[in-house]
């Protein structure tokens, strides 16, 4: 038998686990049933003190604690939780043993403010000088920061624990990031090196810093009363996005391989495309061309033309210039069609998850296509004329669909987008 | 499946404590100078930027002041390995090509961090004070200066490169995946030309402290990587930026490029260092996936001085004994992300020269070398983790 192949000659990629972790939720099964209900994740923050910031509500894992704590420590802790759920609903490998690479998103990591105060009291005096933390910082007595908070720690944990095979990648483009992580999933097996990949994206950054960062940026939305209904996609009263924690995984195997130990084939990674906005740091291009670009590269990479999409998980961030962009972008590619297909945004319910953001989306786009459900754009009470998409306004709505697009665009102006389907195509 | 593209390496641009440019780096290895400072963050040890002009590369200060540092370093030469290749403002080729950045990031701002975490001390203040502290004090752009991924944008921003960009992050390991996947894009047809690369400012009280928290500082007297051992383990840390234009030989000939090297095969690992000799066991399971033509080549090894990874690193070495090897950890400090796109760079540099740069070690553990180099491997070993290697030739 001929080994199955795309449309343009390469190895087909079918996905035979997933997990995720939201604000909503561990696993599949509540995170779906939660975000086919419209409900949101989004709550005041009580991890620390809100006095004095502008934004106060967050879409905190609250449910999941580390133990020291820490934001990487518990990006760590989530990318586990999902890999775990991903593995067992994929059969792949046996414990401790995945016969392939892993790429992970994951937030750029640095040393935490806890940590640094730590370090600082154990000085002993006031009015201190970096030369004089600089004195007590070695000899062992906090090691353990060191590998904390390297770059590649929560990869090497990772790579450890469930024995991916080679280097693992860890990676950052930004909110794009979740979708990178499954395009180098994609294109590794497309060129025969693996047989399968593991891909997760996780981010649990929710942190002083963090929060204060992106509020100093205006990114954020500082409608704080009631947190719930902060992030507002696509609404003309949308005021910017809202911080999230969670992460995604997805066994990605080539068709044959999956069909040939009888797993379970929950999707196909049709396409997957990018396209780097080179106009500025955190505006997209005001031409929208680049985000053109990767929309049209993706479906092409797919395969696809744009009637054949039944389905758009949009970045749909909430913030002002992102869901104008996008819509800029969806309806150059699909013309008229634009207003026709369903277009919801994840966010509204469970935040922005970051560098999570991509592979959680990819999660919920397939279960979209195993449900047959749309899920909604929550918080849709004003709609902004601007942007005339069929939001699947607050309600949940079966429908059939085929192939769905996944779209994540991040600073840095990076712009990544996916194309998933039920069946090879 | 399709065959195996071969992929040249047409473009290196290097700046880093000994200077800016090929021709600065060459004349400086042939003289064996080496740049350190060893006063500013006493007793710690630092290879700091040579001077750079940086409105040769990032000509609006509107970019600049955007940038630290690291990003500033790195966008520079980039701009260099553009300006080597010749496809500097080739809007053409640029809009297509791939990127893919090795990087570290947060850079912080220690000014701020200190006050902040004096007037935390002295008031003996609650996580409100923080929040307070942090609204005020914090500038809006640094963020964006730190961001890892913010390296790549700025290139994107300054030089136009703007088909793909990827950052991946990871320590010294990150610098070897970013050369192995651009390369195996490349010679599967999935892209046809990539910039790769990346960036360190060594000048960095942060990472000092981020460093020392594992004792991997060098501390007192400057010694070359192969004369530290267990009493001065550890490393100084370099300040660097490289980058590479990778091509295929097609789409490099279509063009007219002239290479420098032929990059034939890199290859990486993450052993578990749990125990003593798997990092030599690691270098060992890389070496026959190479592809090595001879037992008495050259070597050039980004080798650390961290002692438990370098010892382990020589006693691979050792089976080796007829290669020439060369230490940038020696010259340039510990480049950490950089430090395998710096060994690329300098191998490719010494084959289109026709020569291995001379030895700058006096345990004698480097050798003279003459002739020209037709094959030159490159190893880069992390000071914690990631194993790798790279085979890059001469082009007939």
């Amino acid at each position: 038998m001929a080994t199955p192949r795309d449309k343009l000659g390469r190895p087909i990629v079918v996905v035979t686990g997933m997990g995720v972790v939201t604000s909503l939720g561990t696993g599949r099964k509540d995170n779906w049933a939660k975000l086919t209900a419209g409900e949101s994740g989004i709550r005041t923050v009580t991890r620390f003190p809100i006095d004095g910031l502008k934004t106060t509500m967050a879409g905190t894992v609250d449910f999941v604690t580390v133990e020291p704590s820490s934001s990487t420590g518990l990006t760590e802790r989530l990318a586990e939780v999902v890999t775990e759920e991903a593995l067992a609903q994929s059969g792949i490998g046996s414990k401790g043993d995945f016969p392939g690479p892993l790429f992970l998103a994951v937030a750029p990591v640095e040393t935490e403010w806890p940590q640094r105060l730590e370090v600082g009291r154990a000085v002993g005096k006031h009015d201190i000088e970096i030369q004089d933390i600089l004195k007590i910082s070695g000899g062992g007595r906090f090691a353990p920061l060191h590998h904390r908070f390297m770059f590649g720690s929560v990869a090497g944990f990772l790579a450890e624990k469930f024995g991916t095979k080679g280097s693992p990648i860890s990676l950052s483009t930004a909110c794009a990031s979740g979708a990178t992580a499954i395009q180098l999933g994609v294109e590794a097996i497309r060129r025969g090196e693996a047989d399968a990949a593991l891909c997760v994206a996780t981010d649990g950054s929710v942190n002083q810093e963090a929060l204060v960062r992106f509020s100093l940026l205006s990114a954020l939305s500082t409608q704080n009363d009631p947190p719930q209904a902060a992030s507002k996609p696509f609404s003309k009263n949308r005021d910017g996005f809202v911080m999230a924690e969670g992460a995604g995984a997805l066994v990605l195997e080539s068709y044959e391989s999956a069909v040939a130990r009888g797993a379970p084939i929950l999707g196909v990674l049709a396409g997957c495309g990018e396209l780097t906005d080179s106009f500025h740091r955190t505006r997209s291009s005001p031409d929208g061309k680049p985000i053109i670009g990767c929309v049209r590269k993706t479906l092409a990479d797919a395969g696809l033309a744009p009637e054949q999409i039944d389905y758009i998980n949009a970045h749909g961030t909430a913030t002002p210039e992102n869901d104008k962009m996008e819509y800029l972008a969806i309806s150059t590619v699909f013309g008229e069609l634009a207003r026709k297909i369903p277009v919801s945004s994840n966010k509204s319910m469970v935040g922005h998850t970051i560098s999570a953001a991509g592979a959680v989306e990819a999660v919920f786009s397939l279960l979209t296509l195993e449900h047959q459900r749309i899920p909604p754009t929550i918080n849709y009470e004003i709609p902004d004329p601007a942007i005339p998409f069929d939001v699947v306004p607050n309600k949940a709505r079966d429908a059939r669909v085929t192939a769905v697009m996944s779209n994540s665009f991040g600073f840095g102006g990076q712009n990544a987008s996916l194309v998933l389907t039920r069946e090879p195509i | 499946m399709t065959p195996r593209k071969e992929v040249w390496i047409t473009g290196i641009g290097i700046i880093s404590s000994l200077g800016e440019g090929l021709d600065a780096h060459w004349d400086a290895l042939d003289a064996k100078r080496i740049n350190i400072d060893d006063k500013r963050f006493a007793p710690y040890i630092v290879h700091p930027l040579a001077p750079v002009s940086f409105d040769a590369q990032i000509p609006k200060k509107g970019d600049q002041r955007q940038m630290e540092a690291w990003q500033r370093i790195g966008t520079y030469a980039a701009g260099l390995a553009l300006d080597s290749a010749g496809v500097k403002g080739n809007r053409e080729i640029l809009g297509r090509m791939d990127m893919i950045v090795a990087a570290g990031g947060g850079e912080r701002d220690v000014v701020v961090d200190m006050s902040i975490l004096n007037g935390y001390l002295k008031d003996n203040s609650g996580p409100v004070f923080l929040n307070e502290r942090l609204m005020n004090d914090l500038r809006p752009t640094l963020f964006l200066a730190q961001l890892s991924n913010l390296l790549a944008g700025n290139i994107a921003i300054v030089h136009g490169v703007s088909g793909t960009s990827r950052t991946f992050m990871g320590e010294e390991a990150c610098g070897i995946d970013a050369a192995r996947i651009a390369l195996a894009r490349i010679e599967s047809g999935q892209s046809d030309i990539a910039l790769i690369g990346a960036a360190q400012n060594g000048e960095r009280p942060d990472l000092l402290i981020l460093f020392e928290f594992g004792d991997f500082n060098l501390t007192g007297h400057y010694v070359p990587v192969w004369a530290r051992g267990k009493e001065n383990s550890g490393f100084a840390i370099g300040s660097a930026g490289v980058f590479l234009v990778m091509e295929s030989k097609e789409h490099a000939q279509a063009r007219g490029a002239k290479p420098f090297a032929r990059l034939n095969k890199v290859v990486s690992n993450l052993a578990q260092r749990k125990q003593p000799g798997a990092v030599t066991k690691s270098l060992e399971a890389l070496w026959p996936k190479l592809g090595v033509l001879t037992d008495n080549g050259n070597l050039i090894t980004g080798a650390t001085g961290v002692e438990a990874v370098t010892a382990e690193e020589k006693a691979f070495l050792r089976q080796h004994p007829g290669f020439a090897v060369r230490s940038t950890g020696t010259v340039f400090g510990h480049t950490m992300e950089a430090q395998f796109p710096l060994g690329l760079a300098l191998a490719a540099l010494s084959i289109s020269r026709g020569a291995l740069f001379p030895p700058n070690d006096p345990t004698g553990f480097e050798v003279e070398k003459s002739g020209a180099p037709t094959q030159i491997v490159v190893v880069g070993a992390g000071h914690w983790q990631g194993e790798g290697m790279a085979l890059v030739e001469a082009i007939n």
